[in-house]
C-alpha cells in the first residue's frame, strides 16, 4: 500500500485536532466495551434494554447477553471476565443486572441505574426516546470521568 | 522500575492504572508507578490512543486495557 501523503499544515490541524479532543474528551475509545443490562419487566428494565441496542448500533459498546451469565455458561462468564470495560444498567435499585455479575466474579466498571436518572419505575412497557437518550448519555458522561 | 500510565483522566485510563497497580502489588516488586495526563507528555511518546501504558520508556500498550495478568507478564520480563 502507497504511504498516504500529508502535508505539514494537515498534519499540524491533526495534532490541534486531537489535542483539543483529548482536552474535552479522553480518547480512550478503541477499549473493548461490554454493555450488561437487566432488561427487566418494566418500563425501565426496557429504557435499558433499548439503551444498550444504541450502544450496539453506534459500535461504542457490544450488548451481552446477561441471561448466559445468569446461566453460569462457562464461556460466557469467561468473556464477560475478560473484556476491558463492563458497563451495567439496570432498571431500578434493586441492581438485578450488577448482582448477577457479581455472583459470578465479574466487577462492573460502570453501573447505571435508569430510575436514578429520574424515571419513575411503573410495571407497563411505555417509554420515550428522550428517556433512553438520557440513560444513553449518563453513560458516556461515567465512563468518561 | 519506572512505569507510566497515559490517559487524560475517564473510567478507562482509571482502570488501567488500576491493573497496573494491582499487578505491581501482587509481584511485590519496586516500582513507581505515574500516571501522564498531559496531552503534550503522552503525544511524546507517540501514542495516539489512550489509555496506553509505557515500562522503562517502552511503549507496551496503546489504545486497550491489558488483563493484570498480561501486565504481570510484562512486568517479569516474560
Amino acid at each position: 500500500m502507497a504511504a498516504r501523503k500529508v502535508s505539514y499544515k494537515t498534519q499540524l490541524e491533526e495534532i490541534r485536532r486531537m489535542r483539543i479532543d483529548m482536552a474535552e474528551n479522553c480518547l480512550c475509545n478503541g477499549v473493548k466495551t461490554l454493555i450488561c443490562v437487566c432488561s427487566g419487566a418494566s418500563n425501565v428494565g426496557q429504557i435499558s434494554n433499548k439503551a444498550a441496542m444504541v450502544f450496539g448500533e453506534e459500535g461504542t459498546g457490544r450488548f451481552f447477553c446477561l441471561a448466559g451469565i445468569g446461566g453460569n455458561i462457562a464461556r460466557m462468564v469467561d468473556t464477560a471476565r475478560d473484556e476491558e470495560m463492563r458497563v451495567v444498567i439496570d432498571g431500578c435499585p434493586t441492581g438485578c443486572g450488577k448482582a448477577t455479575l457479581e455472583r459470578a466474579g465479574v466487577k462492573a466498571d460502570v453501573h447505571v441505574v435508569v430510575t436514578d436518572l429520574g424515571v419513575k419505575k411503573q410495571h407497563n412497557f411505555n417509554f420515550t426516546d428522550e428517556e433512553v437518550s438520557q440513560v444513553v448519555a449518563k453513560v458516556k458522561e461515567s465512563l468518561q470521568s | 522500575m519506572d512505569i507510566e500510565v497515559l490517559g487524560t483522566g475517564c473510567a478507562k485510563c482509571k482502570k488501567l492504572e488500576e491493573n497496573v497497580r494491582n499487578a505491581v502489588a501482587e509481584l511485590g516488586i519496586e516500582a513507581t508507578v505515574t500516571k501522564v495526563e498531559d496531552i503534550t507528555k503522552i503525544m511524546e511518546h507517540g501514542v495516539m490512543n489512550t489509555p496506553g501504558v509505557v515500562i522503562d520508556g517502552v511503549v507496551r500498550s496503546e489504545g486497550r486495557i491489558p488483563s493484570q495478568q498480561e501486565i504481570r507478564s510484562w512486568l517479569q520480563g516474560k
